[in-house]
């Protein structure tokens, strides 16, 4: 395995472009792997809020490990510039959690629509890109020592994910009625 | 700041699209903007001088962008509330419009572009890579890009009802993120573009009394062009639409 060292500023980009990329494929199967049959069983049982809800949940563990496994190989194959450890992990974590979020409910959506993975990738790209920026930005600032993470960032991220959650809680009820 | 909410009572008394008052008005109101837009005095700004004109079209264009990008979304949630599918119709086609308003706010700004940030003769010119990197112009391509996978959205379902359904809540989910991303956006890349803090346009010290003569009425002026247009295109869509639905 040749540990070559990567100019940080590549390495966060090319870090991000991959969740990003890992995030669309892990939940894509989540959701749309599920058959007819399931669906109206759970249809009979549970109610849509209960279901997006469990979704959405199972949806940001998947990404948190593949967050730490994607984190894990990278150090192992481009190299660690990492040097405040403990935020960018938090921050890979929130990112993780954020694009999950999102990709879930357009899961939900796709999957109405002719259960097509493409077209989640087609509605997600647009509404994704200023979270990307937001992290790719907020991660280049934990690259050099002494800096410190722009709280604010952080807690727009974080302010963000609430929104979408209501939204999604708020809307599932009308994709649910098949 | 009254001006948004003055159109929100238009909105909810369904406009007559047979009248023709605000027709009148509408051809009134560009009349002015486009004469007076180019023979009424405007502050001479470094660099900028006569091309500051171009705010009356650039401007109004986004301006009108976003107004019927909001009376789409309006329509999204009056359609899940009642299931009639004419609102879904007039969500549809409102979008669809808007986006027109966004690809000519792209043209007008390329015109503007071209005397201020691409001439390399002129003070304010940029590189290209400091052009791509523009917070608003990535804030507008993404607006698009969103009502061109609504519109994607809308033709991979087959079923009236579904698409209804499905693309009106795709269209309130788009559109409340959308909103926050412009906001995020200009906060993230330095910006090009005048007015760094908040929104230039519609804060009242930030621009000349001269050009508010103009402005606001420009402002109204095409976006009731583009709300009949839009209007114009429902009733088109719906006398086909009536001949596939088996009324």
């Amino acid at each position: 395995m040749a540990v070559q060292n990567v100019d940080p500023k590549v390495w966060n980009g090319l870090f991000w472009v991959i969740q990003l990329f890992i995030c669309i494929n892990a939940v894509a199967k989540s959701f749309l792997q599920e058959s007819r049959g399931r669906m109206l069983y759970f249809y009979s049982i549970a109610s849509p809020v209960h279901f997006i809800l469990a979704k959405l949940l199972f949806n940001s563990l998947l990404i948190l490990v593949m967050a730490a496994l994607s984190l894990l190989l990278f150090a192992l194959f481009l190299g660690n510039p990492v040097t405040q450890t403990w935020n960018f992990v938090g921050l890979v974590f929130l990112g993780g959690w954020s694009l999950s979020l999102v990709f879930t409910f357009l899961a939900a959506i796709a999957a109405k629509a002719q259960q097509n993975a493409a077209i989640m990738a087609v509605l997600g790209f647009p509404l994704i890109i200023p979270q990307l920026l937001l992290l790719m930005q907020l991660s280049n600032s934990v690259f050099r020592e002494g800096m410190s993470v722009h709280l604010e960032s952080v807690l727009l991220l974080v302010a963000l994910d609430l929104m979408i959650i209501l939204l999604s809680v708020i809307l599932f009820p009308f994709l649910w009625k098949d | 700041m009254a001006f948004p909410l003055f159109l929100l009572r238009f909105k909810r008394r369904d406009f007559s699209m047979n009248k023709s008052w605000w027709k009148v008005l509408t051809v009134a109101l560009l009349l002015y903007a486009c004469i007076g837009g180019f023979l009424l005095p405007v502050p001479a700004l470094p660099a900028l001088q006569e091309t500051i004109r171009n705010l009356y079209f650039h401007v109004c264009m986004w301006f009108g962008m976003m107004i019927l990008f909001t009376i789409s979304l309006v329509h999204s949630i009056r359609y899940l509330r009642t299931f009639d599918l004419k609102y879904d119709i007039y969500a549809r086609q409102y979008a669809i419009v808007g986006i027109l308003f966004g690809v000519l706010g792209y043209a007008t700004g390329i015109i503007w572009m071209s005397y201020t940030w691409a001439d390399p003769n002129n003070p304010a010119f940029e590189s290209f890579g400091a052009l791509a990197r523009e917070p608003k112009l990535i804030g507008a391509a993404i607006a698009l890009l969103i009502y061109f996978a609504y519109l994607v959205l809308r033709d991979s379902i087959g079923d009236l009802d579904k698409k209804a359904r499905i693309s009106a809540v795709y269209n309130i989910f788009a559109y409340a993120m959308l909103f926050p991303s412009i906001w995020i956006l200009p906060r993230l890349l330095p910006s090009l573009h005048p007015g760094g803090e908040g929104n230039p346009a519609l804060n009242f010290s930030d621009i000349d009394a001269d050009m508010r003569m103009v402005f606001y009425p420009a402002v109204l002026g095409w976006t009731l062009l583009g709300v009949w247009i839009t209007t114009l295109s429902i009733r088109i869509r719906l006398l086909q639409e009536k001949k596939m639905l088996p009324i």
